[in-house]
């Protein structure tokens, strides 16, 4: 990169409010959408079937673990699904179709250290970035990169393995990360400086953050926004999974944070709020960019989405083993139902 | 002896000028932390980022990923217990070449508990690829930055500003990993002196003072002035600490633990030195706001204190007050330091 870049702060880049469509080279599913109606755009079906997709594997993985962050696939699977299809502009993967091992800890003796970025394609000035902060979705994530074509299914053998790159909690080795978030709300801040540093180079990509509701109580978050609004780092894009639950239950229980749309705005952001589970609509939302501010958009979803069944577990959402063999029995129907459907 | 006023001031500008890629951040410590000369000659390579260290070091470590070298400005106590684990997972895990340069370091500031950053070497120490180094005169001040910029991973700085008293030669800068072997008065020291001292920071002009006193009363002193905490690899460190006769002192303006003087003694332990080690510096307290000078004598960092170490060792009373050691005048008429000013 040139040093004689920095200073130069460029404006927001333009970004087109028809983002690629599916199909493009932008976007390589590797897989026809199947099961459109006549009047759905054929980016609107490949969505439907990623996150159907998404949902599947997750439960199946659950099934076969007897344990896994199944509601948060069930919450977060069209958003993941709508970023990966329409809106991020990625270039094809550079990465090992399944995983390497884990490759070692960053270091002055790990010369050949890489981060997991490469399943979202190769860093370009000119394409967009993604940065995955509530890292315990980790298995929704890699089961998106397996229906968007960015990883073999025979990756998700290597889950949680011992000496396997796809842990369970990912790190920046992990599959489709590039930076360390799981001591949650660091990533936002990470990913903003990522996006300042682009502006000074003028690089024109967007950046994407995925990030979860719970992460909303952390300081972290808002210092970030201020920064942001403050720096006016606008080329960032925040996708926030409203599914209302953390680890010890509802929030409404834990520690209620609504609504956080008003809460960003007051420390200088933009923020929209949308169904969680409206491809249209997050589209929408994410094409009305507001210059100057980082976006902020809350997708209100519903963690037993797609998967019903889940909403006789009550609170005990976060993360799901199953209780007895009847219960497990049940839910391996469900899953022959939708592999069939 | 004499003194510089703001050498960190100065040095950055001087540093940054040709290094387009080091950007400064800051905490609304600007001036505070001299960082207000290079704010106003590159205001576009400033970043103003409030009270917010959490998300300033994160957002360092964005930065670092892209190519920048984020030089972060703050009270050392502010980087460390504020933002720990944000130092430690966006910037010290993925080895980002971010620098810490945190002022204030111990007791030099009259601010207090909340000010004085007595733990920060054991918490920087215990971070996976950080490198740690402490400036102990304005020569040190003048080349640290050279020094962390040579090396490719995170550096945390201890950083002194103000009037900053020069120790050491202006053609002998910093190095990495290498101590100062300091010579007092006459006669050539080396192996098998009667006591090694190592001393780090501010209280390397303290340990000047009792080394001058102890060979006035004919006991040998190697003195080492360290300024690599971390990593402590250093022939010379290995072979004052195994080779003094009587034993090793540590001075240094930190607790005892964790910080110059654990590292010795895990070293000495590693080598199998068999020396006696006393370890000066806080005592496992937490100090309170008051003057340099009395609180380094209500604890124990002075030279006074470096004496009746090597009075333990040897098992001999030597007889230097106070009063003497006071008059050897290595810091005289200095302009007056307003400690005060925050």
């Amino acid at each position: 990169m040139s040093t004689a870049d920095f200073g130069k702060v460029a404006g927001r880049s333009a970004r087109s409010t028809g983002p690629a469509g599916s199909g493009g080279p932008d976007c390589p599913t590797g897989r026809s959408p199947s099961g459109t109606s006549g009047a759905l755009p054929d980016w609107l079906a490949e969505v439907g079937r990623v996150a159907l997709g998404i949902r599947r594997r997750v439960l199946d993985h659950t099934l076969r673990n007897n344990g896994g962050y199944l509601s948060q696939a069930c919450s977060s699977a069209d958003a993941l699904a709508t970023l990966y299809v329409r809106l991020m502009k990625l270039g094809q993967s550079i990465a090992p179709p399944v995983p390497l091992p884990f490759p070692g800890v960053p270091g002055l003796d790990n010369p050949a250290y890489v981060t997991g970025f490469g399943y979202n394609g190769p860093h370009e000035p000119g394409l967009d970035r993604f940065f995955f902060s509530p890292v315990h979705y980790a298995l929704v994530l890699y089961s998106t990169l397996i229906e968007v074509g960015r990883m073999a299914p025979d990756g998700l053998a290597q889950f949680n393995r011992d000496g396997s790159s796809v842990e369970l909690i990912g790190a920046e080795h992990s599959p489709g990360h590039e930076v360390t978030a799981g001591s949650l709300a660091q990533c936002l801040s990470q990913a903003s400086g990522v996006a300042m540093a682009r502006k000074l180079k003028g690089e024109p990509g967007h950046n994407w953050v995925f990030m979860s509701d719970g992460e909303f109580q952390e300081g972290q978050t808002f210092e970030a926004i201020a920064a942001m609004a403050w720096h006016k780092i606008d080329n960032v894009t925040v996708l926030v999974d409203a599914n209302a639950q953390q680890c010890d239950g509802a929030m409404s229980k834990v520690m209620a944070i609504d609504p956080i749309v008003d809460r960003v705005r007051a420390f200088g952001g933009a923020a929209v709020e949308v169904d969680g589970h409206d491809p249209q609509a997050i589209v929408a939302a994410a094409s009305a960019p507001v210059p100057g501010k980082p976006l902020v958009i809350v997708l209100k979803t519903d963690p037993c989405r797609g998967i019903p069944l889940l909403a006789a577990r009550g609170e005990k959402l976060h993360y799901v083993r199953f209780k007895s063999a009847q219960e497990e029995e049940t839910f391996r129907l469900f899953l022959d139902r939708m592999a069939g459907g | 002896m004499e003194f510089v006023t703001r050498p960190h001031a100065r040095n950055l500008v001087r540093f940054a000028e040709d290094k387009l890629r080091v950007v400064v951040l800051s905490a609304d410590l600007t001036a505070s932390c001299e960082a207000d000369d290079f704010r106003d000659t590159y205001a576009d390579r400033f970043f103003s980022m409030g009270m917010a260290e959490q998300n300033m070091v994160s957002f360092a470590g964005g930065l670092a990923r892209e190519g920048l070298l984020p030089h972060i400005h703050t009270f050392a106590v502010f980087i460390c217990r504020r933002a720990f684990d944000q130092l430690a997972m966006s910037v010290a895990y993925p080895n980002l070449p971010v620098r810490f340069c945190g002022f204030l370091p111990g007791i030099t500031t009259p601010g207090g508990v909340t000010h004085q950053a007595t733990d920060d070497l054991a918490l920087m120490r215990s971070l996976p690829n950080m490198t740690v180094l402490e400036c102990g005169d304005a020569t040190d001040v003048e080349s640290v930055l050279d020094v962390a910029h040579a090396v490719s991973g995170p550096v945390y700085i201890r950083c002194l500003r103000g009037q900053v008293p020069r120790l050491f030669p202006v053609a002998d800068p910093m190095r990495l990993g290498h101590a100062r072997v300091l010579r007092h008065g006459a006669g050539v020291q080396g192996g098998g002196a009667d006591i090694a001292l190592l001393t780090s920071g501010i209280c390397t002009e303290e340990g000047i003072r009792a080394a001058v006193a102890l060979r006035k009363r004919g006991v040998t002193v190697e003195h080492l002035h360290v300024s690599t905490i971390k990593p402590l690899v250093d022939a010379r460190i290995d072979e004052a600490l195994c080779s003094a006769a009587r034993g090793v002192i540590v001075l240094e303006n930190h607790s005892i633990i964790g910080g110059l003087g654990s590292a010795v003694a895990e070293r000495m332990a590693e080598l199998g030195c068999g020396r006696k080690l006393v370890r000066l510096g806080l005592k496992d307290v937490y100090a309170h706001g008051a003057s340099k000078g009395y609180l380094m004598r209500k604890y124990g960092l002075d030279s006074l204190a470096a004496v009746q170490a090597a009075e333990e060792l040897l098992r001999d009373r030597l007889h230097i007050s106070n009063e003497e050691l006071a008059a050897l005048d290595l810091a005289p008429a200095g302009p007056s330091v307003k400690a005060e000013d925050l």
